[in-house]
């Protein structure tokens, strides 16, 4: 490997915000599961089509093994952790836990965030455009049609006063 | 939670004697046993489920393995000198540093499998992405620098990259016993003989692809020696048994390697046959310092073992009313380089080719063929699904032929209990494929409208697939169940978790009988120093083997503690209720005792709370000879119906509508069992309509996702899956195993409906847009190769 200079660079990661020495070709999807500790930032394919790696980039999904690390400066980072307060699950992952979204549970992370940002966005979207919304999150064990009811109960709660 | 009723019945009926029909407890599980969902999958919505690369030690070596991008040559010689210079390289190994240099397994487990398969390639190469050597390094940068700087010089040979090629005068010999690995006969009756009186003979040869399992977690895992010297691995897999072929390997004795296997990101097979772990246990045991190895995709793509494709010659002879009267049938399966277990696969091929259908006359053939090409090997369905689209589809054409419905032709045929199989054996419990078949079309209701100008079309499939491992292996299962002292229960058990609940049905199961709720269990898997063996996960063999080992041993401890519990209370076996962790006489809760109290007590008088055994099989006598015996210990049955709309124009097929039904005896889970139907039937679609491993004169080109195409959310329609508890199976409470079956009819329904709506039987899968275009444009699909040689 080339002896590049390291670059110091400035992410927020869940709300904790963290300076880091990064080389400049890691990719962010090896920062989060190495020097960020965040193992919960899948690696799937590394070519950018199965969105398991998929984290929010500034609240913007983005598939962390086409990234450099450094491209993140400045950014707030949320993975699946970042959607459980308190050690208590987010609606959203209790509902995939209610409704069976998720069976090897690899997919999950990935697909957790892409729904949330979708229905933060689109809070009345319908089935059609929650199938549309996920098209960029393979899964290999469901078929879809529990992670999309999963979605579905959590779209049909009562808002809480949080928003979040 | 069930009654006593059904917790005694079920103990009139010891599971061990696996009665052809146990009687049904009175109250069965019938959808979440327990309220409290089990623990892995709250951690995987938590996204804190350490899979098998997401654990490791500070300082730990990493590895890669370098594989030949040739398809056939001579390895003329190896030069590793540059990659051991690389700064941080711990070890370049190459075929002379693997002490016994031998993937082997006897697959058949009928004593006739003897092709060995070597670890690193030594003397020459037989597929493209055969590996040759492995590193280890410091850093995954050094790992990989030093792979590029390894030379490795070819001699080109001659290949047989096609069955074809494979099987023609003079083809060069993948391995020196020449090209035809093994072929499997069995025939009942006089087939020619029912051949001359038939109305009519259909015939028609089906090609199915070459598919890789695509799971989500690549192959990974972690490996290191212990304080004990043992090597240790874990590792994704289905199978920690395999830690006694990774000591031959490595000369060790057996108690001196050990495999964990993390819970998995998918398998589906794939993790069947060993893959990270050889390269991984010979590189810490060459280092003595901990190793990690991750798979890349490309390189899962390229060389990790896929299904066989199934060339299938189908003839079979019908009366006038669509009544079968002989099966002729011949499959060729491409196993490509290596057995792997393509000799079981082929053999499930075979002895499963005529489906659900009586067939008094019938003679079946499957022959595996070596190429050189990647190897095949176990993935859901395994032979049994590839024959689906065999016999399906000839049932379509039967009706087509006779002008008569697809429902009739089946009606007509479906088998019944005590009907007899091409291998002699009667079929002994009852098939519930006719209800399958009624439900699902009841199901699909109104034919949908075209939403795209297409045509529309309607389709379903009927399938019988075997669950368990083929009688003759003697399967068995053990597992071990105790009370801690504060009432709380802990089970181990060999078994490894794809994700379909394994480890959480253990716990459902015992708790049935013990009365232990799910939050207070603890289930400890697949580790093969701490946990009995339970065998693999695989043949949809799980919830049948550990499933009634579960139930075996949590009712031995049952008996065990019952004297204990009627001192305690004062009363009969016969009053005693064991139901949320407490035992209880029936109708007077507060005459009870606690679990806790009830493990103290118990103790106290030395009568230890745990108990451990060993659930069998039946078990039968297969005659490779005569082909003659029994096969599997029993069979799922099911039916899918779809509605699908051809786009003319170009060719697309969109599904609009689908319903898949299977008979599953007892569910232990419905809403897992829903899913495994719904997962099994999004892989069925992908292997009908878009999945295909392309190998050019031997070099795999698919070895990305980004042009392997599995289904996206916008491929598939919602998936309306629907476990009906018809006939009782030989699974725990009468459960029939569901993980594997759902997969099969997929893709002959899919045929049908295209069939329906443009008048055309695609013979080949996948039934891409090109190809379905193209048999729009000649009347015809012409795509399957040597269609209509009678030597398919």
């Amino acid at each position: 490997m080339s002896a590049t200079a390291a670059h110091t660079i400035n992410v927020t990661i869940n709300g904790r915000r963290t300076e880091l020495r990064v080389s400049p070709n890691l990719s962010l999807l090896e920062l989060l599961r190495t020097e960020a500790g965040g193992p919960e930032v899948k690696l799937g394919c590394g070519e950018g089509v199965c969105g398991t790696c998929t984290v929010l980039l500034d609240g913007e999904p983005v598939n962390s093994c086409l990234m450099f690390a450094v491209q993140a400066d400045g950014c707030g980072i949320t993975t699946v952790r970042g959607l459980a307060a308190d050690g208590e699950l987010h609606d959203l992952q209790q509902a995939f836990l209610d409704h069976a979204g998720s069976q090897c549970g690899f997919c999950t992370p990935g697909m957790l965030l892409t729904a949330k940002w979708y229905l933060d966005r689109h809070p009345d979207a319908d089935r059609e455009e929650l199938r549309r919304a996920i098209a960029g999150n393979l899964c290999r064990c469901t078929g879809y049609t529990k992670i999309l009811d999963s979605i579905e109960a959590y779209r049909d709660l009562p808002q809480d006063a949080d928003g979040d | 939670m069930a009654t006593d009723t059904g917790r005694t019945k079920a103990r009139e009926a010891p599971v061990d004697e696996a009665p052809v029909q146990a009687p049904p407890p009175a109250r069965l599980p019938t959808g979440r046993t327990s309220p409290v969902p089990h623990r892995d999958f709250v951690e995987k919505v938590a996204g804190t489920l350490p899979y098998a690369d997401d654990w490791g030690f500070p300082g730990m070596l990493h590895g890669v393995v370098v594989r030949a991008r040739v398809p056939c040559a001579l390895i003329a010689s190896i030069d590793t000198s540059a990659a051991q210079e690389v700064p941080g390289v711990r070890a370049v190994l190459t075929a002379a540093d693997i002490p016994h240099n031998a993937i082997s397994e006897e697959a058949s487990g009928l004593g006739i499998d003897q092709i060995v398969q070597p670890v690193l390639a030594d003397e020459r190469i037989r597929y493209d992405g055969e590996p040759v050597v492995a590193i280890a390094a410091e850093t995954p940068g050094a790992a990989l620098e030093a792979a590029g700087l390894v030379e490795v010089e070819y001699e080109d040979a001659e290949g047989a990259f096609t069955i074809d090629a494979a099987l023609a005068d003079g083809a060069p010999a993948v391995h020196p016993g020449g090209n035809r690995y093994i072929t499997w006969r069995s025939a009942i009756g006089d087939v020619e003989e029912a051949m001359g009186r038939a109305d009519h003979i259909i015939e028609e040869t089906y090609q199915t692809p070459r598919v890789d399992h695509a799971y989500l977690e690549p192959e990974s895992g972690v490996g290191w020696v212990d304080s004990d010297g043992v090597v240790t691995l874990r590792v994704s897999t289905q199978v920690i048994e395999h830690a006694r072929q990774l000591a031959d390997i490595l000369q060790l004795p057996h108690s001196r390697v050990r495999v964990i296997a993390a819970y998995m990101g998918g398998g589906f097979g794939g993790k069947e046959d060993m893959t990270v772990e050889p390269y991984l246990a010979a590189l810490v045991w060459k280092t003595r310092r901990p190793v990690r190895m991750v798979w890349e995709r490309q390189d899962s793509l390229l060389a990790r073992q896929k299904r066989h494709p199934f060339r299938m010659h189908y003839r079979t002879g019908v009366h006038n009313d669509g009544t079968i009267v002989a099966q002729d049938i011949k499959i060729l399966g491409d196993a490509g380089a290596y057995p792997l277990l393509s000799s079981r696969v082929l053999f499930a091929g075979a002895v499963n080719s005529t489906g659900p259908y009586r067939c008094l006359n019938a003679r079946v053939e499957s022959t595996a063929v070596f190429t050189n090409t990647v190897p095949t090997s176990a993935f859901r369905g395994f032979g049994a699904m590839q024959v689906v689209f065999g016999y399906e589809s000839q049932m379509d054409l039967i009706a087509q032929r006779l002008g008569l419905t697809p429902v009739q032709v089946r009606e007509r045929n479906f088998v019944d209990r005590g009907d007899i199989r091409v291998t002699g054996e009667p079929i002994d419990t009852e098939p519930g494929t006719r209800e399958c078949m009624h439900r699902a079309l009841e199901e699909l209701g109104e034919m949908s409208a075209p939403t795209n100008g297409g045509r529309v079309g309607r389709g379903f499939a009927c399938s019988m697939q075997p669950y368990g491992r083929s009688m003759f292996f003697a399967d068995r299962a053990s597992c071990w169940i105790g009370l801690e002292q504060d009432g709380t229960m802990v089970i181990r058990a060999g078994v490894t978790d794809l994700g379909a609940g394994q480890a959480a049905s253990l716990a459902n199961i015992a708790g049935e009988i013990l009365g232990v709720t799910v939050d207070r269990t603890s289930v400890h898997i697949g580790d093969s120093a701490l946990t009995p063996l339970t065998g693999g996960t695989f043949a949809t063999r799980q919830l049948y083997m550990s499933g009634n080992a579960a139930v075996k041993v949590a009712q031995l401890l049952r008996d065990k503690l019952t004297p204990v519990v009627c001192d305690l209370l004062g009363c009969e076996e016969s009053e005693l209720e064991w139901a949320n962790n407490l035992v209880s006489v029936v109708g007077d809760r507060a005459h009870s005792v606690t679990m806790a109290e009830l493990s103290r007590t118990a103790e106290a008088r030395d009568i230890m709370p745990y108990v451990h055994d060993t659930f069998h099989a039946e078990t039968g006598d297969f005659d490779p000879a005569t082909g003659r015996g029994r096969t599997y210990p029993d069979y799922t049955h099911g039916c899918h119906a779809v509605d699908a709309e051809v786009d003319e124009r170009t060719g697309e097929v969109r599904i609009l509508k689908y319903v898949a039904v299977h008979d599953v005896g007892r569910a232990i889970d419905m809403q897992r069992v829903v899913g495994q139907i719904q997962g099994a039937v999004a892989q069925g679609i992908g292997y009908a309509m878009s999945e295909e491993m392309e190998i050019d004169e031997g070099v795999m080109s698919s070895t990305l996702f980004a042009n392997y195409l599995i289904p996206t959310s916008l491929d598939l329609p919602d998936i309306n899956a629907i476990g009906l508890e018809l006939y009782l199976g030989k699974g725990p409470f009468g459960a029939r195993g569901i993980g594997e079956p759902p997969i099969g009819p997929c893709a002959p329904a899919l045929a049908r409906a295209v069939q329906d709506a443009i008048g055309i039987r695609m013979c080949r899968l996948p039934m891409t847009p090109e190809r379905v275009l193209a048999a729009i444009r000649n009347g015809r699909d012409d795509s399957v190769p040597g269609a209509g040689k009678d030597g398919a």
